[in-house]
């Protein structure tokens, strides 16, 4: 038997919905691979969080009972020995900031080839992994030629598992060397607070790095003017300092949903689309007709943005800033 | 005190491409220093200013073309910079995070640094792997996805902010030495002035082979092969609007006026 052990995430007392994805990714991997799925749950309140996860589909819950919030140097030293309870041959986990806060020295002690940010598993023998990249232009697959790997999921790709499952639920003692945690979470901070809420718009004018200078944004907040719009961004606007914090639309921004998202320069990095992917209309205005954002988009214009946000400015009667 | 700064040369592919045997055709990719590394040698270049004695040091995995790369890095203010290339590499498809964090530990044990700044990922793979199980295999603590850092090496103490998804962030304090993944936004990277590019020119570029580094070419063997790479089938129906800028805004707007979102 092959089997796979998932590992759940959770912050600040909640299962995070990724959680229940890796269930359903992780059910149809251990069915190609003809063995049982196993979740492992280390920290919080993991008798209450086992039993949330008790789902449809799951085989085994293992639970770790060691403090209250993630920490890397628990999670390292657990999984390794819940892997070996569990009999496990493959390992899933989120392919989340945390996620990647473990997984790659936890393949990497277990000696297990890593594949990070899936979007596909195909089980068999050979086990085939599909992920993006070049920003998300190309797709690649590669053949696992190994019985045991690590394998991390993108989070939202798969469905989250329902149903009520009937997996025995085991407490495990594991051995923690407090001499091998050498960091301490102290706290967390919410950051983007502020007086525009950019969750509640209606209509957002989000800009990205199409639009090359700073000296160049009253283009769009023109337009923003002109629609009665508010104005987002992408990240690199905000980590250059050109929009505050609160503008930022993505994985670590805001998760947004208007009823017209107007994306102008902006790709469609996987870590954006999280943020925007649940607007009701999208339109792209972008240069490149292979960028992501068209995968998406409901509407779009194949062009320069200097030349098409004047035009639009002046549609609604605004006046086009020379630049 | 040294800091050890991992870099990469990434390739951007041009709007239009090809894609020929298992990757993109190199007459489409365009090569920069990958966007979260140049944060990371600004993170390090500052502390360097800010603090007496203390030397960084680039490393790279790359073929000769990436030099000009890692002399911006040096422009920046590196000290002197490792390119570690070897002819087993040439016509790699690609390299396994396991095969490269193999490498630069290799590198990170000859140098013995304080601490090692990473990026949180590669723009062209993405793996967002490779700072932690570097970390791993040199036995350091770690910490992923930092992007506020309040560093102490005297102390052996780095204050980090982790930013988690949805805008919040873990505030962490970790034990030095340590590898830690460098968040784009952490600060404002400089650019390279004339008189730095000229000294650029003088500093130290060390290049160093598997052989030298004490690694034979079995310990990059990976069981992952890449098998294909495709353009993936929009999964989108996107209308496009074509014709003069003139006509599509104005197909823009009228769409705008009909849905109701804007008036006049
Ligand atoms: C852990 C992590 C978290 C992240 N969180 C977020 C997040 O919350 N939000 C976020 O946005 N990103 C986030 N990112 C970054 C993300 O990976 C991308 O780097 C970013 O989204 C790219 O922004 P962009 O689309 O504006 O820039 P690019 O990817 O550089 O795209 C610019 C686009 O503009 C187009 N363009 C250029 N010139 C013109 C022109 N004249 N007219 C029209 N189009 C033009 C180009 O064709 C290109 O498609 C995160 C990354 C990581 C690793
Ligand atoms: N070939 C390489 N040479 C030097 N550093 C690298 C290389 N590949 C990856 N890295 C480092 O690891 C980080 C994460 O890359 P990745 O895990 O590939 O997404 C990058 O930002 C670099 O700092």
């Amino acid at each position: 038997m092959t089997d796979v052990l998932a590992i759940a995430e959770h912050r600040r007392g909640e299962l995070r919905d990724v959680s229940f994805e890796l269930i359903t990714a992780g059910r149809e991997l251990a069915s190609e691979v003809g063995g049982d799925l196993h979740l492992g749950v280390i920290s919080g309140d993991v008798d209450a969080f086992a039993d949330d996860l008790n789902r449809d589909g799951v085989d085994a819950i293992h639970t770790v009972d060691d403090g209250e919030e993630f920490n890397h140097d628990v999670y390292a030293q657990a999984i390794p020995q819940l892997f070996e309870e569990a009999g496990a041959d493959i390992l899933v986990t989120p392919n989340s900031v945390n996620g990647l806060d473990y997984a790659p020295a936890v393949a990497d002690d277990l000696d297990l080839p890593l594949v990070t940010d899936s979007v596909a598993l195909d089980g068999g023998d050979v086990t085939e992994v599909t992920r993006e990249q070049y920003g998300g232009k190309v797709e690649t697959t590669y053949d696992v030629d190994s019985e045991s790997f690590a394998v991390t999921v993108r989070p939202a790709e798969w469905p989250q598992a329902e149903g009520d499952g009937d997996a025995e639920v085991t407490a495990v003692d594991v051995d923690i060397d407090e001499d091998a945690i050498r960091s301490e979470v102290t706290g967390f901070e919410e950051v983007g607070g502020g007086d525009v809420d950019i969750s509640e718009a209606d209509v957002l004018v989000s800009i990205g790095r199409g639009i090359e200078e700073e000296e160049n944004l009253v283009l769009v907040e023109e337009l923003a003017d002109a629609l009665g719009a508010t104005l987002s961004s992408s990240r690199p606007i905000v980590d250059n300092g050109w929009l505050p914090k609160n503008r930022q639309v993505g994985q670590s921004g805001k998760v947004v949903t208007p009823d017209v998202y107007i994306a102008i320069g902006i790709s469609g990095a996987v870590q954006h689309v999280a943020g925007m992917k649940g607007a009701d209309t999208i339109v792209a205005i972008n240069t490149d007709p292979s960028a992501p954002i068209y995968d998406l988009a409901d509407y779009g214009i194949v062009d320069d943005l200097f030349d098409i946000v004047p035009e639009l400015i002046e549609e609604f009667g605004g006046e086009a800033p020379n630049l | 005190m040294k800091i050890l700064v991992t870099v990469k040369e990434v390739a951007e592919v041009e709007d239009e491409f090809e894609i020929s045997g298992l990757d993109i055709d190199e007459s489409y990719l365009e090569y920069d220093l990958n966007e979260w590394d140049d944060y990371a040698v600004e993170e390090a270049v500052q502390y360097s200013e800010e603090n007496d004695d203390v030397e960084v040091v680039t490393v790279t995995i790359g073929p000769e073309r990436s030099e000009e790369t890692i002399r911006m890095a040096l422009a920046k203010g590196a000290d002197r910079a490792i390119r570690v290339w070897d002819d087993s590499l040439e016509g790699v498809d690609f390299l396994s995070t396991e095969a490269t964090s193999e490498m630069l530990a290799a590198v990170a044990e000859e140098e013995d640094p304080d601490i090692v700044f990473s990026g949180v990922q590669s723009d062209d793979d993405a793996n967002g792997a490779t700072g932690v199980m570097l970390a791993n295999k040199l036995d350091m603590e770690w910490a992923a996805v930092v992007n506020t850092l309040d560093l102490d090496l005297d102390e052996g103490v780095a204050g980090v902010h982790r930013e988690l998804e949805g805008g919040i962030e873990e505030l962490t304090d970790v034990r030095t030495p340590a590898v830690l993944t460098i968040q784009s936004g952490i600060n404002e990277p400089r650019y390279a002035s004339l008189r730095g590019i000229r000294q650029a020119q003088q500093k130290p570029l060390d290049v160093q082979s598997l052989d030298d580094l004490g690694l034979d070419t079995g310990s990059l063997d990976s069981p992952l092969e890449r098998t294909s790479m495709y353009e993936p089938e929009s999964e989108g129906d996107a209308t496009i609007w074509e014709g003069s800028p003139e006509d599509t805004a104005g197909e823009l707007a009228d769409f705008l006026r009909d849905k109701g979102v804007v008036e006049g």
